[in-house]
Formats: C-alpha cells, structure tokens, sequence
C-alpha cells in the first residue's frame, strides 16, 4: 500500500482524518467529553476540503442535521459521548427506518446519566444495538487501535452507504485520546463506497424499491426527483401506508438487507486461537490487555488466544462458535457489567464454562486482571 | 532496545506533562521508527489536580498501552511521588523535583533529585517550560530516545514562537543531568 503521510495522532484526530478520507463532507454535532475533538478537528478539516460543520444546539438537533444533509447527498457523521447518545435514539431511529445513509461515533464513557466524563468505558454496547425503539436494522464496528481507527471508520462510511443504514462507531476514552502512530495512504489506495444511484428515469418515483441487495435506490434530494420520506410504515414510494402486507414486508425487508448481507459486515481479529484451550473474547481497547494478557501466558506455556470482533453487530455468531470449538473455557472482559458476554453465552449455551471480567470504576482493565481469570 | 519500556510522568495540571509524553512518544515512533504509544489521565479540571501521561515505547508492536510497573516515574510533585512511587518496577529509576518532593520513600529503585521547576523558573526565565526541561533530562540519564529525535520533535510540537526557549530547557537539561552523573559517578 503507498502511504501519503505517517503522523502521530490521537485516536480521536485519526477518527476525524479517516473520516474526511472516507469522503465526508458534513459534520454535525454537539461536543461532549471524550467526543469533542472529533468535532475540534473537523471544525478545521471539513471547510479546507469543500465540507461543511455544524456546531447544533444540542445532540438531538445535530442526528437532525446529519440526516438532512444525507437526503442530500452528503455523506455525514456526528460524534459524541454516553449521555448525547442517549438523546440521538430518537432521530437514530427515523434515520433506520428512512434508510438514511449516517455514522455515528459513540467515544464510550461511563453511565448511566452523566457518570464521569473523562473516564473509559464499553457500557452503551446494548445501547448501540437496541438503543431506539422498534425492531431495526444496525451496523455496530469497535476499533482498537490509532491505526484501525483511521481504517475502520472508512469502512463505517462504505457500510453506511451501501446498505443506506446508519453505522455506529465505538471508541471508547482509552483510544480516543490515546496517541500511535498512524500510516495515511494515498487517496487512490482507498475503495470508497457511495449509495446505490436510483435509474436514470426522468422522475424516478420509487424512493424505496430496492436493488438486488436489498438496498433503497432513492435519489439524493435536489436532484429533480420526487423524493418523499417518513418514519411511518410505507411502502416504495416513500409515502405512508395501513396495508398489513406492505408494512410487514417493510419490516422484512429492513432487516433482511443487513442480516443477508451479514458476511461482508462481519470482520473479527484472531490471535493464537487455533491451539489455545482458552480462548478471551475481547472488543476495543479492552482487546489490547487481552493481547498483553496472551504474550505473557504464552511465554509462561499456557495455551491462550484471543477472539476479538471488530464488527459486534450484526454478531458474527458462526465465527465464535468456530473459534471457540474444542476450547476449554471462555473468559470475555469488557468495561462493563456484562452485556456482550449476555450475547456470547446465548450462542456458545452453557456446556462451556464462560467467566466474566468487569470493571466500571474508570480504571481499564488490566492483564493481570484477564490473567487471573484465565 | 527493550522490548517494553514503561513511562510515567507525573505533576500537577497544567505543568505540560501530557505534551512532554506527546512529544517523547512521537520522538521515538516517528524519528527513532521504534513503537510508542502515549496515554494520559486526568480530572475535568483544566489547572491544578493530579496529571499523569504515560509512554510505552518499545522494540515490538505495543498492546497494552498503560504503564503498569514503569522503568521510570517523573514525580514533580510529593503527591505524584507518594502515589506513583511504589508501582515503580525493582530497580527503575525515580526522577523528581527536589525542591518539591522532600519525603522520600524507601524503595527498590534509583532516586534522582533535581531542582527543575527552578531551573526553568531562573535560568530559563519560564517556569513552564520545565516539561521540556525533564525531557533533556529524561533524554540524558536513560537514552532510551535519542537527543536528535527528541529535538525534532520538541520543535514540531511546542507552540510557534516559543522554540528557543524550549530548545533553550531542553539543553539545560541534559547540561544538569549530565552534570548529576558526574557528580554521582555510582547513581
């Protein structure tokens, strides 16, 4: 891969470089500790390259304005922390009903409420999948590293377009403020995915017919087409609608496109899995003493390895059956009280011991800690 | 070069340790092409409280990225000192600030006191620029970034207009610490 630049850079900066890489040209937002230099660095970058920023009155209005500009044509983020996540359900939920192209990077800290604004924290896991009501479909990616921030975070735009579904993006404060070095490839390195075009019709009608993946080719805004959207059920045309069958086939059809398409979403890490007889599940910056916590039991001769998802939803249920087979116990340490090992004990069932390692007191966890519980 | 080499720097807020581990780190991942990572804690308070920033540098990608037992502490401070000494590895190495760390615990390591905050203050004629002060000085007892990639890096983190000054401190620290080691031939 040719590389442009190599620069030193929080994980935070290397988010907001990723994301105008990716081709974003809207931000919206409302800073929120430990999100705001996400915003801060935009706030430079986007004007200097033919984008647009937004500071809102508030992370309710700032999902508003992401979701507008992407009718339009933009492709957008917005970023923030914990309590800001909580007041975005709301317009997060229209944007997964309208279909509507978005990232959303949530810098995980700890709740509930307020909780403390400058610790880490992985406790919005459930949130991510199932925070707005309804069944609805939901990309969920989890970045570990400086570098992989910048990487993934393009991928959260091509999936976001692709399947014309909001993407959220977790960080958490460990590696939003934590500084590695990153390598910047050149432009032509980087495949840049767009929205479905709709056909080339004179007044293409059907906003919501879909194409072959199961994805909208609904026109961008202020493009001549007659475009109309709602959070109501409805049907191709955008309009709202009371026939049982079209809005049941809504409901298929939203779901389908993220759950038939899983296998290009999924993207997990493994780490001397193959031989291991345990095997750590682990996500985020937690995953990195879950590494540290593997070369060191390695050299002790203890067969460990590591599991790490970096796409947690849509859950790549296949692929941790398959890595844990055979394995003698499961150990899965997260900032949390235990949410994503909820979701690994209800694929892998109760033949195989899984123990838990949680910590809420804004302290990572250590290896020493995952070592112990190995 | 070891394959980890664990950093703690340690102060109050606003005594500029985050940019000294941001400079260190960049120094040896970007000019010595060795691995580093910097990390930082700190209060929502902007002056004032405890601050810690935290450098691993080594010879191998880095996974976990705090420090843990650190090979070297900076305490410029008793508080810093009292919290951070005892997780010092066996036999690291303490630096401090001798005009304001003046209990000192006894420990498996080696204790290294230097008046830098008065340094800066009256040779330089600017306290704050004792972060970069403690880099010339960290530069010079451990070598463990060398003095040409710490210079390119103070020069392209510092704020524009404040270079000579800092690149004044930096001197200055490695002039004192060098002058330690020869008037303490045995640590």
């Amino acid at each position: 891969m040719k590389i442009k630049e190599v620069r030193f850079v929080s994980g935070n900066e290397a988010c907001a470089i990723g994301a105008i890489a990716a081709g974003c040209t809207f931000f919206g937002g409302y800073p929120i500790s430990p999100s705001s230099e996400i915003a801060e660095f935009l706030a430079e970058l986007l004007p200097a390259n033919d984008g647009r920023f937004i500071q809102m009155e508030d992370e309710i209005a700032a999902m508003g304005s992401i979701i507008g500009a992407s009718l339009a044509g933009a492709k957008v983020m917005t970023a923030t922390s914990g309590p800001g996540f909580s007041l975005k359900q709301e317009n997060l939920g229209f944007a997964c009903m309208a279909e509507v192209p978005c990232v959303i990077v949530n810098v995980m800290r700890g709740g509930p409420s307020t909780g403390a604004p400058t610790s880490p924290a992985q406790a919005d896991i459930l949130q991510s999948r199932w925070g707005t009501h309804g069944d609805h479909p939901i990309i969920v990616t989890c970045p570990t590293t400086v570098q992989e921030i910048f990487l993934e975070v393009i991928r959260a735009f091509n999936l976001a377009e692709r399947f014309r579904n909001p993407v959220l993006y977790l960080l958490d404060e460990i590696n939003a403020h934590m500084r590695e070095k990153i390598e910047i490839p050149e432009a032509s390195e980087l495949e840049l995915i767009r929205r479905p075009a709709p056909p080339q019709a004179e007044n293409w009608g059907f906003p919501y017919r879909r194409n072959a993946e199961g994805v909208p080719l609904m026109p961008d805004f202020g493009t001549g087409h007659r475009c109309h959207v709602t959070g109501l059920d409805h049907g191709e045309t955008g309009f709202p609608t009371g026939n049982a069958e079209i809005r049941q086939a809504l409901h298929h059809a939203l779901m389908a496109k993220i759950d038939k398409n899983a296998a290009s979403i999924y993207k997990n890490d493994l780490f001397m899995v193959e031989d291991a007889e345990t095997l750590i599940i682990a996500f985020g910056s937690t995953a990195r003493s879950a590494r540290r916590a593997v070369e060191l039991l390695r050299k002790q001769g203890r067969k460990v390895g590591l599991f790490r998802p970096i796409t947690l939803y849509p859950i790549p249920e296949a692929d941790i059956l398959k890595a844990a087979e055979g394995k003698r116990k499961i150990v899965v340490p997260e900032m949390n009280l235990g949410q994503y090992v909820l979701e690994i004990r209800r694929i892998l069932g109760h033949d195989i011991p899984i123990a838990q390692v949680n910590r809420t007191d804004g302290e990572p966890i250590t290896p020493d800690q995952i070592m112990a519980a190995v | 070069m070891v394959e980890r080499y664990e950093i703690r720097l340690s102060g109050s807020g606003g005594q500029g340790l985050v940019l000294a581990g941001v400079i260190l780190a960049e120094a040896a991942a970007i000019h010595d092409n060795m691995y580093a990572v910097q990390s930082q804690s700190y209060g929502p308070e902007a002056r004032g409280g405890a601050s810690k920033s935290e450098v691993i540098i080594g010879s191998e990608p880095i996974s976990y990225p705090k420090a843990t037992s650190p090979d070297l502490l900076l305490a410029l401070n008793q508080e810093s000192f009292n919290k951070y000494a005892p997780s010092v590895q066996a036999g690291g190495l303490i630096v401090v600030d001798s005009d304001y760390v003046v209990d000192e615990l006894k420990g498996n390591y080696r204790l290294i006191g230097l008046p830098m905050t008065d340094l800066a203050r009256t040779q330089i004629g600017r306290e704050m620029v004792v972060n970069i002060l403690c880099l010339g000085v960290i530069q010079e007892l451990t070598g463990t970034v060398s003095r040409e990639a710490l210079e390119r890096a103070v020069m392209h983190r510092v704020p524009r207009g404040t270079e000579n000054i800092n690149m004044k401190a930096f001197a200055l620290g490695i002039e004192t610490a060098r002058k330690h080691k020869q008037e303490h031939p045995n640590g």
